[in-house]
C-alpha cells in the first residue's frame, strides 16, 4: 500500500518572477509592446549619451574667459561668470547683502509656518503678507533705512522675478477674494456682473497685452505729474491680471463648501461679514491653497514676459549676456541654466501643492 | 428689565438700515457710482493728457499708409497698404500659429496622454518624464530655447538638412514642396464636399438603425472610403490636375515651394511641446475618470476590446476632457502672442507693435488687439457652457 507523499513545492516558472517575470510583464508583454520597447530605448540611447556628454563629461566648469572653454562640451564658464548678475541683476555688488537678507529672514520667517505645533500661524502668516513686503521694498530700495538708494530699474536677475510673482500673488489675494465673494452675490446683480465682467477680461487677454497696456496706456491714465516707474506699473498689471484667475480658484473652494454651514452661520444669528469671514472663508482658503499654489507657479513662469517691457529679470538678463559681444554663441548654456532654476522651483512647489492636497483629502 | 417688547413672537419689519434688501440695494448704488467715477475720472485724465502730447483720438489712422514690410502675410500686402491691412495680416499669422500649434499640441498631447498610463513600463516612464520636464520650464524660455539656440544654428542654406530633395531644413526656415492646382482642380474639392454630407447622413443612419435594431455598422470605414475614394476618383477623372513646385537652392537662399520661416517654426514647435504636456494630464484624467467597473460591465455584455472602446471607454471620458481641452486651446491662442518676442508677425508684433509704435495710438491698438482676444475667450467659452449644459450627466 502506498501512501501519498507529498514532494516540495516546485518554484514558479523562471518568466513568472523576478528580474525576468518584470522584464515580460512590463516592457516584452506582446509583439507590439516589444517593438515599442526597443524603439523607446533605440531613442535614449541616440538622446541621453550625448546630452550627458555635452552638459557634464566634456564640459569645461572653471575659468574666467572665453578662452577658458577648450573643451567640445558645455562652457558653464559662461555661468559662473555672469553668475552674480543673474543673480541680483544690476544690483550694486556691495548692497547685495539687502537682498540676501531679505530672503533669508523670509526663509526664516516661514519655516515655523512647516510645523506642526507652532500656535501663532495666522499671525506670522498675516505679517509676512501685509507687513513683511513692506519692509522688504524699504530695504530694498533704501531710502526709507537711510542707506544707498537703489533705483529699481538696477534691480533684476533671479531676485526680481522672485519679487515680480511674490508681489503679484501676495497683492492678488485680497483682490481675489473680494471678486471671489462678489461673484457669489446673486443678491446683488449689480455688483455680481461687475466683479463677472472684470474676471472674464483680466482671464480673456494675454499677459502681454495686459504689460503692453500698462506700459503704454497706465501713464495715460493718471494726471499729470504722477508717474510710476516700470516696475510698478509691471507690478499693477500683473496683479490685476493674477488677481482674475486668484479669484476663480478661491470662488471653486467657496463652492466646494457645503450648504449646511452657509445654513448654520445663518441659524446662529451671524451677520454676512461674520458668516463670512468666521465661518466660510477659513475653510475655503484652506481648500484653495494647491489651487493658489498652482497659480502662483504659472505666474512664476509667466514673469519671463516682463523683458519683453525692458525688465530685466533671470530670462531678461541671460538675453541680455548673450548679446555680449564677448560671450556670443552660448545661448545654450545660458537656456540651460535657467530652464533648470525655473525647473526646480516650478518642481518643488508642484510636489508640494500635491503633498498638501494628499494631506487635505481626508475623504469624508 | 421686566417690559421686553413683546414683539419677539411677531417679526416685524427692521427698520430701513438693517433690511438686507434696502443694504444690498445701497450698496450696489454706492459701488457703481464708484465704478462711474473713477471710469470718468481716467478717461478725463486720459483725454487730457493726449492733448498735452499731441495725440488725436479716433480710429482714422487705419487708413494711412503704413509704409513698412512684413515678413510673413498671408493676405496681399505690401509697404503702400494701410495700417488697418496690417490688423488683418497680424490677425490672420496668429490665426495660422494658433490652427498649428493646436493641432500638433493635441496629436502630441493625446499620444503622451494614453503613453503614461500605458502598461508597457519604459514608454510610461517616457511620457511622465517629457511632461514633467517640460510643463515646469516657461513658456517663453522654451520658444527663445528652440529659435536662438537651435533654429538659429541650423545649417547654411547649402548644408541644409534634406529630406529626399524636397524638403529642405535649415536657418532660414523650413522649405517644403508647394501645391499648384491646375483646371479641374474644383471638381476635386467638389468631390470632398459631397463625401463629407454624405459621411454625416450614414453617420446618422448608422446610428439610428443601431438604436433600433441593435446592428452595429462600420461608419468610421464607410467614412474613410467615402473622403479618401470620392475625391481620389475625382482627380483621377480630372486627369491629376495638381502638380508640386519643388524648393530649389539659387544663389544663397532656397527659391519655389513653400517656406516657413524659422520664427513660425519655433513657435509652433514650443508651442505644442509646452501645451502638449497640459493635453496629455487631461487625456490621462479623463481615462482615469472612467471607473474600471465600466470596463468590467462591458466584458461581461461581451463586447470586444474595439467597440469597448469606441462606445464605453471613449464616450465618457471625452465628457471629462474635453472643457479643459477648450481651455488649453484657448492658452494656445493667448500664448501664441509670445511671437512678438522673437520677431514672428503677429497681432500683437505687427499691430500693437509696429503700427503702434508708428502711430502712437496706443489707446486704440491696445484696445483692438485686446478685443481680439477676448471674442475669442468669450465666444469659446460661451460654446464649452453650452456643450457642458448638453452633455452634463441626466440622473435618474
Amino acid at each position: 500500500m502506498s501512501t501519498f507523499e507529498r514532494g516540495p513545492d516546485l518554484p514558479p516558472p523562471v518568466t513568472q518572477v523576478g528580474v525576468i517575470g518584470w522584464l515580460r510583464r512590463n516592457l516584452f508583454s506582446s509583439w507590439l509592446y516589444s517593438f515599442l520597447t526597443l524603439l523607446a530605448l533605440y531613442l535614449i540611447w541616440i538622446v541621453v549619451p550625448p546630452v550627458i556628454n555635452w552638459a557634464l563629461l566634456d564640459a569645461s566648469w572653471s575659468g574666467t574667459a572665453r578662452e577658458d572653454c577648450t573643451s567640445d562640451g558645455a562652457c558653464w564658464v559662461f555661468v559662473s561668470v555672469r553668475f552674480n548678475q543673474f543673480m541680483y541683476g544690476f544690483y550694486p555688488e556691495a548692497q547685495q547683502w539687502r537682498v540676501n537678507i531679505i530672503y533669508g529672514t523670509l526663509f526664516l520667517l516661514m519655516t515655523p509656518l512647516f510645523l506642526k505645533a507652532f500656535p501663532w500661524k495666522t499671525a506670522l502668516g498675516g505679517f509676512i503678507i501685509f507687513v513683511y513686503p513692506f519692509i522688504a521694498y524699504g530695504l530694498l530700495d533704501g531710502a526709507w533705512f537711510g542707506l544707498e538708494v537703489v533705483e529699481t530699474t538696477r534691480w533684476g536677475g533671479l531676485s526680481l522675478t522672485l519679487i515680480l510673482a511674490g508681489v503679484g500673488c501676495v497683492a492678488a489675494l485680497p483682490l481675489g477674494i473680494i471678486l471671489a465673494l462678489g461673484r457669489r452675490a446673486t443678491d446683488m446683480p449689480a455688483a455680481k456682473s461687475l466683479c463677472v465682467i472684470f474676471i472674464e477680461f483680466w482671464r480673456g487677454v494675454p499677459l502681454i497685452t495686459v504689460l503692453f497696456m500698462s506700459s503704454v496706456m497706465l501713464p495715460l491714465f493718471l494726471p499729470e505729474g504722477v508717474q510710476f516707474d516700470k516696475l510698478m506699473r509691471a507690478l499693477i498689471g500683473i496683479t490685476l491680471f493674477q488677481s482674475a484667475y486668484m479669484a476663480e480658484v478661491i470662488r471653486g473652494g467657496l463652492q466646494a463648501i457645503p450648504k449646511g454651514q452657509y445654513e448654520a452661520a445663518d441659524a446662529l444669528g451671524l451677520g454676512y461679514w461674520k458668516k463670512t469671514g468666521l465661518i466660510v472663508l477659513p475653510q475655503a482658503m484652506k481648500i484653495v491653497i494647491p489651487g493658489i499654489v498652482n497659480t502662483f507657479i504659472a505666474l512664476i513662469k509667466d514673469t519671463t514676459l516682463v523683458l519683453i517691457i525692458g525688465l530685466f529679470e533671470l530670462l531678461g538678463m541671460i538675453q541680455n549676456a548673450l548679446n555680449d559681444p564677448n560671450w556670443l554663441g552660448y545661448a545654450t548654456e545660458g537656456y540651460a541654466f535657467t530652464a533648470l532654476t525655473f525647473w526646480i522651483i516650478c518642481f518643488s512647489l508642484s510636489r508640494y501643492s500635491m503633498r498638501i492636497e494628499r494631506k487635505l483629502h481626508t475623504g469624508h | 428689565m421686566s417690559d421686553l417688547p413683546n414683539a419677539s413672537n411677531t417679526p416685524g419689519k427692521p427698520a430701513p438700515w438693517n433690511d438686507p434688501k434696502i443694504r444690498a440695494l445701497v450698496f450696489q448704488a454706492l459701488l457703481i457710482g464708484v465704478v462711474v467715477m473713477f471710469g470718468f475720472y481716467l478717461i478725463n485724465n486720459t483725454l487730457h493728457n493726449m492733448e498735452q502730447r499731441g495725440i488725436s483720438t479716433g480710429f482714422g489712422f487705419l487708413d494711412n499708409t503704413a509704409g513698412f514690410g512684413v515678413t510673413q502675410s498671408l493676405i496681399e500686402y505690401d509697404e503702400t497698404y494701410t495700417y488697418g491691412r496690417t490688423f488683418f495680416v497680424g490677425l490672420l499669422n496668429t490665426l495660422l500659429v494658433a490652427v498649428l500649434g493646436i493641432i500638433s499640441a493635441t496629436l502630441l498631447g493625446f499620444v503622451m496622454g494614453v503613453a503614461r498610463l500605458s502598461r508597457n513600463w519604459l514608454i510610461a516612464r517616457i511620457a511622465t518624464t517629457y511632461i514633467e520636464i517640460f510643463r515646469n520650464i516657461p513658456l517663453l524660455l522654451q520658444i527663445f530655447f528652440w529659435y536662438f539656440a537651435v533654429g538659429l544654428n541650423l545649417p547654411r542654406p547649402k548644408q541644409s538638412f534634406a529630406l529626399g530633395e524636397t524638403i529642405f531644413l535649415n536657418n532660414r526656415g523650413l522649405f517644403i514642396p508647394r501645391p499648384i492646382t491646375e483646371d479641374g482642380f474644383g471638381l476635386v474639392i467638389g468631390a470632398f464636399v459631397v463625401a463629407i454630407i454624405a459621411v454625416i447622413v450614414i453617420a446618422r443612419w448608422a446610428h439610428r438603425r443601431q438604436e433600433a435594431t441593435g446592428q452595429p455598422f462600420h461608419t468610421v470605414w464607410a467614412s474613410l472610403a467615402l473622403l479618401v475614394g470620392l475625391p481620389g476618383l475625382a482627380f483621377l477623372a480630372a486627369g491629376a490636375p495638381l502638380t508640386w513646385e519643388m524648393p530649389e537652392l539659387r544663389g544663397f537662399n532656397f527659391r519655389g515651394g513653400l517656406s516657413v520661416l524659422p520664427e513660425l517654426f519655433s513657435l509652433t514647435l514650443a508651442l505644442a511641446v509646452y501645451t502638449g504636456t497640459f493635453i496629455a494630464e487631461t487625456v490621462r484624467a479623463g481615462i482615469q475618470s472612467v471607473s474600471h467597473g465600466q470596463t468590467e460591465a462591458a466584458r461581461a455584455l461581451g463586447l470586444r476590446e474595439a467597440p469597448m472602446l469606441q462606445l464605453i471607454i471613449i464616450p465618457q471620458a471625452m465628457r471629462v476632457i474635453i472643457p479643459p481641452l477648450t481651455s488649453q486651446y484657448l492658452n494656445v491662442v493667448k500664448n501664441s502672442s509670445l511671437a512678438a518676442a522673437i520677431g514672428y508677425p503677429d497681432l500683437v508684433a505687427v499691430f500693437a507693435g509696429t503700427t503702434l509704435n508708428q502711430t502712437g495710438q496706443a489707446v486704440e491698438i491696445i484696445a483692438m488687439t485686446m478685443a481680439v482676444y477676448l471674442t475669442f475667450s468669450l465666444s469659446i467659452s460661451m460654446l464649452m457652457n453650452w456643450y457642458n449644459a448638453k452633455m452634463m450627466l441626466r440622473e435618474r
